[in-house]
């Protein structure tokens, strides 16, 4: 079985790559739309397979028990939702947002995407993880200004300037690392592979080590979003093309913030370097008080979600920030809730917007009437994203929030003060949307459900019951990050 | 260290920062494009001493990569964008010529703190070649504040590439990987930013980014 852990990890990379030109190539938009799929199933499937056969570290890649689980999610959403892509644009062609040469471009761009991700988590050198998260941003860049519209156009042209920068700061701060490294690990590739800095984290410079986590926070922390380097997240979010929405919110900003998790680790290890916490928590706490007061004023409905992700984004970097194997825990847990409900609720919002044929709010009401699988769907999921009981966001906002309690009472007064805010504003805007009299477009549209029930079900039965080895996963890892 | 070899590699960094606040004093687009070609070109020139005096050969690449595409290739194509949308007016900025070059001098004094005192174990030519490269990238920043146009953000942009090229190289033997990777980049965003160009030209009749904003999608 060893023997199949490079082929595996090899193909996370390569089949999304080899699909994205093949796509590219493809002339008919139903095969590709079917083929995006396949590749996306055949990429999951192969990642799930790293469970049992795992290669040895390598140079540039690898494959632990930190990033093992992040693949298999990152996969599994990547897979559900070309499958809801598939619906989405068939509906997008026939109305002519789009056109069969943009889909063609979409498609490639849609694999292009995924494999830079995959390459983003299994990176073992830090100068290749900023590559692949660059490649990722600018595939993202180009994929929110799929409609040409004035407003996508702004969006992509936001993101692109403030993604940029962003990941200049990055990579400073990846040079800065190198610097720090080089008398310890020799010059050359030694210095950037991540499985040496952390073996060598205690003897190296803190002072260096210090100002590279600076850059680094601000340069991936605008690719995760955490206020105040969030603006770009919104507009992206609300004008490009629903599964990109839901392969950000879902994917993309977790994994800048995987990135951001390698570097803490290499922090943890150095005793009188800077301890992360304090920056993150602040950030952290910054995002989530923020965001949700801006969801009060939302008035387009992807507009809205975004702001909730930045929301719990913020949660998940406070949760990292506290540290300790319980905060850290359910940190870990929250980036995978978030991931499988975020993104169902975006598959909802992709299909109402379709169906009202707009994304204001105002204009949408009473969807459990005129839609009742999209209704009940956006209802369970917005239960779910607010940290209702049974669903498995309740499980990990409670951890963190009586995690901080035991610790830092006063902490938690902002952090419980953040929550309710955004809860009150979801719950009341979810009233408007849900129910009251029917508003808009009536007929019925052809959607995909299975996506949405599937990561709602998972999320359901998190929250009633983890198996125990993904609670001894959780908390192995929770452990190594210090 | 050799003296000369320090010296040489400090003039050229400091060259960098000095043409960076010639950057934001440019009132005419052509004239920044000029200023940017001869920014690149320092660039390079300095690259290629420290492959000179790291013995690195590749380094030679990365100069090569700088001197073809960001001294010459990318300020020839934008001056084709100029003409081509028409905007070969006044640069309008958002704050003050006067104010931005005292930010900018804040901002260089900023750099050489923070980074001084932090890199003393360093070799002192790391050392100082970083504090250059922190505020060439700064300064860049700032210029992408304090325009309005897409084209003068670019030229932005690209100087903030240039700071990070600089400090990569300034780090003895980091991997040609990361060079490469650094050019590609900014030969990536180019073309991005081109299509971007021509898509907003197409749509409006300006690129002038307030327009663009008046839509936030919050006003119903």
């Amino acid at each position: 079985m060893s023997a199949a852990g490079p082929i595996l990890v090899l193909s996370v990379l390569l089949v999304p790559a080899g699909s994205a030109l093949v796509l590219a190539a493809l002339p008919g938009y139903r095969v590709a739309a079917r083929l995006n799929v396949l590749a996306s199933l055949t990429t999951f499937l192969v990642a799930f397979g790293l469970f049992f056969a795992r290669p040895a570290p390598g140079r540039f890649l690898i494959v632990d028990d930190v990033n093992v689980v992040f693949i298999v999610l990152n996969t599994f959403v990547a897979f559900t939702t070309s499958m809801f892509s598939a619906s989405y644009i068939a509906h997008e062609l026939e109305i002519g947002r789009l056109t069969p040469t943009y889909l063609r471009f979409y498609h490639a761009m849609y694999q292009a995407l995924i494999g830079a991700m995959n390459l983003a988590l299994v990176a073992n050198n830090i100068g290749l993880i900023w590559v692949a998260v660059e490649i990722a941003t600018l595939t993202t860049v180009l994929m929110v200004g799929i409609y040409r519209t004035r407003e996508a156009l702004e969006a992509a042209w936001k993101y692109f300037i403030l993604g940029s920068v962003g990941i200049g700061f990055a990579l400073f701060g990846t040079i800065i690392v190198y610097l720090a490294a080089q008398p310890v690990a020799g010059e050359g590739l030694n210095a950037m592979e991540w499985t040496v800095l952390v073996r060598e984290s205690a003897s190296l410079d803190p002072a260096l080590l210090n100002l590279a986590f600076v850059f680094l926070l601000l340069g991936y922390g605008t690719k995760v979003g955490l206020a105040p380097l969030h603006a770009w997240l919104p507009d992206a979010h609300a004008e490009g093309p629903t599964p990109i929405s839901a392969v950000l919110s879902g994917l993309l900003l977790n994994v800048a913030l995987f990135a951001l998790l390698r570097f803490k680790m290499v922090m943890a290890g150095n005793p009188s370097a800077l301890a992360p916490g304090p920056l993150m928590i602040t950030m952290g706490l910054t995002s989530l008080v923020f965001a949700g007061f801006m969801l009060y004023r939302r008035r387009d409905i992807k507009r809205m979600f975004a702001y909730s992700s930045i929301e719990h984004m913020g949660i998940i970097a406070f949760a990292f920030g506290m540290g300790g194997p319980l905060a850290n825990f359910a940190g870990l847990l929250h980036m995978t809730m978030h991931s499988l409900t975020k993104s169902a609720i975006f598959f909802a919002v992709g299909h109402i917007a379709q169906a009202k044929g707009t994304q204001q709010i105002a204009a949408i009401r009473g969807l459990t009437q005129s839609h009742p699988v999209l209704g009940w769907g956006l209802v369970l999921g917005v239960i779910a994203i607010a940290g209702m009981p049974p669903m498995g966001v309740f499980m990990s906002e409670f951890l963190i929030v009586s995690s901080t309690f035991a610790r830092e009472p006063l902490l938690a007064v902002p952090l419980v003060g953040g929550l309710l805010v955004a809860f009150g504003a979801l719950l009341y805007r979810l009233h408007g949307l849900a129910f009251g009299d029917i508003h808009g477009n009536t007929t019925p549209i052809e959607a995909s459900y299975l996506p949405m029930f599937a990561h709602l079900g998972l999320v359901l039965v998190a929250g009633i019951y983890i198996p125990l080895p993904a609670v001894q996963w959780f908390q192995h890892v929770a452990r190594l990050l210090g | 260290m050799d003296s000369v070899a320090f010296d040489v590699a400090h003039l050229l960094a400091g060259g960098i920062v000095l043409l960076s606040f010639l950057l934001l004093y440019q009132d005419r687009i052509f004239g920044l494009l000029n200023v940017f070609a001869l920014h690149a070109f320092v660039l390079s020139l300095s690259v290629a001493w420290q492959a000179f005096i790291q013995g690195a050969p590749h380094l030679y690449i990365t100069a090569a990569i700088a001197l073809c595409f960001k001294a010459i290739v990318i300020p020839v194509a934008l001056h084709r964008i100029v003409l081509r949308l028409g905007i070969e007016r006044t640069i309008e900025t958002v704050v003050g010529i006067g104010a931005t070059m005292l930010v900018g001098m804040a901002l260089v004094a900023l750099s050489i703190v923070v980074m001084l005192p932090v890199t003393v174990a360093s070799e002192s030519l790391a050392r100082e070649d970083l504090a250059f490269a922190l505020s060439t990238v700064l300064l860049g920043l700032l210029l992408m504040v304090v325009r309005r146009y897409a084209v003068s953000q670019i030229i932005g942009f690209m100087a903030l590439e240039n700071g990070l090229v600089l400090a990569a190289t300034g780090a003895k033997g980091m991997p040609l990987v990361v060079e490469i990777s650094v050019a590609f980049s900014v030969l990536i965003a180019f073309i991005v930013i081109g299509i971007f160009l021509f898509r907003i030209r197409e749509r409006f009749d300006t690129v002038d980014l307030e327009a663009l904003d008046r839509f936030r999608g919050e006003r119903p």
